[in-house]
């Protein structure tokens, strides 16, 4: 059993989840404070019709090319989010349901001619859709944790930039920050992550590798540098963990276990963080209610 | 009725039932509880078998209301800690979702029941599940089904038409007139749980979540009378399931997904078209102001 983690592919998926899973924890920093959780998950799912597409004109199940398709996709439904939001009185997370789902059901559209024509090939596609790290190849793993460690690098290099883009747009204006250019970068890194961990944890569950961490950060800390650490560390823990487990028990999907990990994190965080967590909230009401008492009492 | 006849007639059910509820997600701007609720279904349905060992309508529709209304008090729940609403939303489905699927990799593994087929659907084999009914003759299993939940849910839209309004729009007022609005609030997401589930087997999730919210939005669009926007909602709704169906065998592709692509053609023509909320009005709206003034 043990032997399965001292293999060398092994420790590559390893590698890589883990790596995607600081960067995703990372990223959904940002999602988080512009409010914009959930759109992780309609990206993921509107990164579907252009794999397939990408699929049917190379004919190959190459990553660098899924993901470049993939990334024109998610890009277009993350500007039909933004055209519908902005030019109607339909709310954000309408728009967001709707790129959803109709890009999805576009992408299953487009899967089931591509079973036809390609014959024979379609199951990597399928796990490449529903997250199978253990199904990845070598050559995946580069490509991802080269992404991976862009995405961390631009968000550690532009700290300063983020901090002011996130927290104070009036005064990212006034030092010339492009807020359009940052809102830009922010598009860019956030399609980057979820294009790479598609693959690893699948369409459905890449948005709590990017809600989770950040949310679990939260409960640790107070300034936004601790907090990219913390959910950094929170996701990578999970990338590692749930892969560990999917390793040793063979075919079991890698996807839900990462979760889950991600998830008992959470709740750890819920209960027991520093800031705000739910023992030591109570903790500090006893403590005042029986200073109250005692002060009534004397 | 034949093959082709009982599959546009059980997903213009759902088109009619999720148009109906969806109004009311995109009204209270929570459409995204769609979402969480067609994935956490899922579990419901999972735990549901592994208790009664069978895949039978009644358990399965008991287990998604169950899953549907933990959902909803989890969300609640963690809003009330001050978790954004959204990420609370995401947190709680993407757990649910994948214990669910672990539960079926680890211990449903050999059951009628995969991760595929309940978001795709089996829209294909509905006709082949038919029950008796007397007067009527041979149904498929979920049409019937179908066709209580549609009731169901028209007669209590129909029934409590004022009390929905109010607690949409203006949830405060509503309370005020001691109409119980977190009870509203449970009820209606039950709703939707209910339809899920019922839509669940025949479309698969991710059509649940593309009739639930996209008509309903594109019918928000054309009018500001609600009574019209039900109306229109379940019309679009009914109207994608047959465009769609014709989709698919134009292509010869996935059933489901060609109605959820359908949904999204609605929206792009009222996108564009709508009066007053249309892309295209706008612009001649706004040409014409500055060729006046």
């Amino acid at each position: 059993m043990w032997s399965i983690l001292l293999s060398s592919n092994t420790q590559w998926v390893l590698l890589s989840t883990m790596i995607l899973g600081i960067a995703a924890g990372m990223v959904g920093c940002i999602a988080y404070f512009k409010r914009q959780n959930l759109m992780s998950d309609a990206l993921s799912h509107a990164a579907l019709p252009g794999v397939v597409i990408a699929f049917i004109l190379f004919a190959e199940k190459q990553l660098y090319v899924l993901i470049i398709g993939a990334a024109v996709s998610a890009l277009c439904g993350a500007l039909f989010i933004q055209a519908v939001s902005t030019s109607t009185r339909i709310s954000e997370d309408a728009s967001m349901g709707m790129v959803l789902a109709v890009f999805y059901g576009l992408g299953i559209m487009l899967l089931t001619i591509a079973n036809r024509m390609v014959s024979g090939n379609q199951s990597g596609l399928v796990s490449f859709i529903y997250g199978q790290a253990a199904a990845m190849v070598r050559s995946d793993m580069y490509t991802m944790i080269l992404l991976a460690l862009a995405v961390v690098f631009i968000l550690f290099l532009l700290l300063k930039e983020w901090k002011v883009y996130l927290f104070d747009g009036g005064f990212a204006k006034g030092i010339g920050l492009s807020v359009r250019g940052m809102d830009l970068l922010y598009i860019g890194i956030l399609v980057t992550t979820i294009v790479i961990g598609i693959q690893a944890v699948g369409v459905i569950l890449m948005a709590a590798l990017m809600i989770t961490p950040a949310v679990s950060a939260r409960y640790w800390t107070k300034t936004f540098a601790m907090m990219l650490l913390l959910s950094a560390l929170f996701g990578g823990i999970s990338g590692a963990v749930g892969t560990l487990i999917t390793a040793l028990w063979s075919g079991l999907p890698t996807g839900p276990f990462i979760v889950v990990v991600a998830s008992s994190l959470f709740i750890f965080s819920l209960l027991f963080g520093k800031e705000k967590g739910i023992v030591l909230r109570f903790i500090e009401q006893s403590r005042q209610r029986k200073t109250i008492e005692a002060r009534e009492v004397g | 009725m034949s093959y082709a006849g009982w599959i546009i007639f059980t997903a213009s059910l759902v088109g009619f039932s999720c148009g109906l509820i969806g109004v009311f997600l995109i009204l209270r701007k929570t459409a995204m509880m769609a979402d969480a609720i067609s994935h956490t279904v899922l579990l419901g349905i999972v735990v549901a078998f592994l208790i009664t060992g069978e895949l039978s309508g009644v358990y399965m529709v008991i287990g998604g209301i169950v899953a549907g209304i933990v959902t909803t008090y989890l969300v609640q729940l963690l809003r009330s800690l001050d978790v954004q609403h959204d990420a609370s939303m995401g947190i709680v489905f993407t757990t649910l979702f994948a214990i669910g699927v672990i539960l079926i990799a680890t211990k449903a593994g050999n059951a009628h029941l995969d991760v595929q087929h309940a978001l795709m659907g089996e829209i294909t084999f509905i006709p082949f599940h038919t029950t008796t009914l007397p007067f009527i003759g041979d149904v498929p299993v979920a049409v019937v089904l179908l066709a209580v939940i549609s009731v169901v849910v028209l007669l209590l839209i129909v029934v409590f038409y004022k009390e929905w309004k109010l607690t949409s729009f203006d949830p405060a007022l509503a309370a005020s007139l001691g109409i119980p609005v977190t009870l509203m609030h449970y009820l209606f997401m039950s709703l939707v749980s209910v339809t899920t589930v019922a839509s669940f087997d025949a479309v698969g999730a991710i059509m649940v979540v593309a009739m639930l919210i996209t008509p309903a939005a594109a019918a928000y669009l054309w009018t500001d009378r609600l009574a019209v926007m039900l109306v229109l909602s379940s019309s679009f709704g009914i109207f994608s399931a047959v465009i769609g169906y014709y989709i698919a065998q134009w292509l010869d592709t996935s059933i489901s997904g060609s109605m959820a692509f359908a949904t999204g053609i609605v929206f792009i023509i009222s996108f564009l078209f709508a009066p007053t909320h249309g892309i295209v009005q706008k612009y001649l709206f706004v040409k014409r102001e500055t060729t006046t003034s």
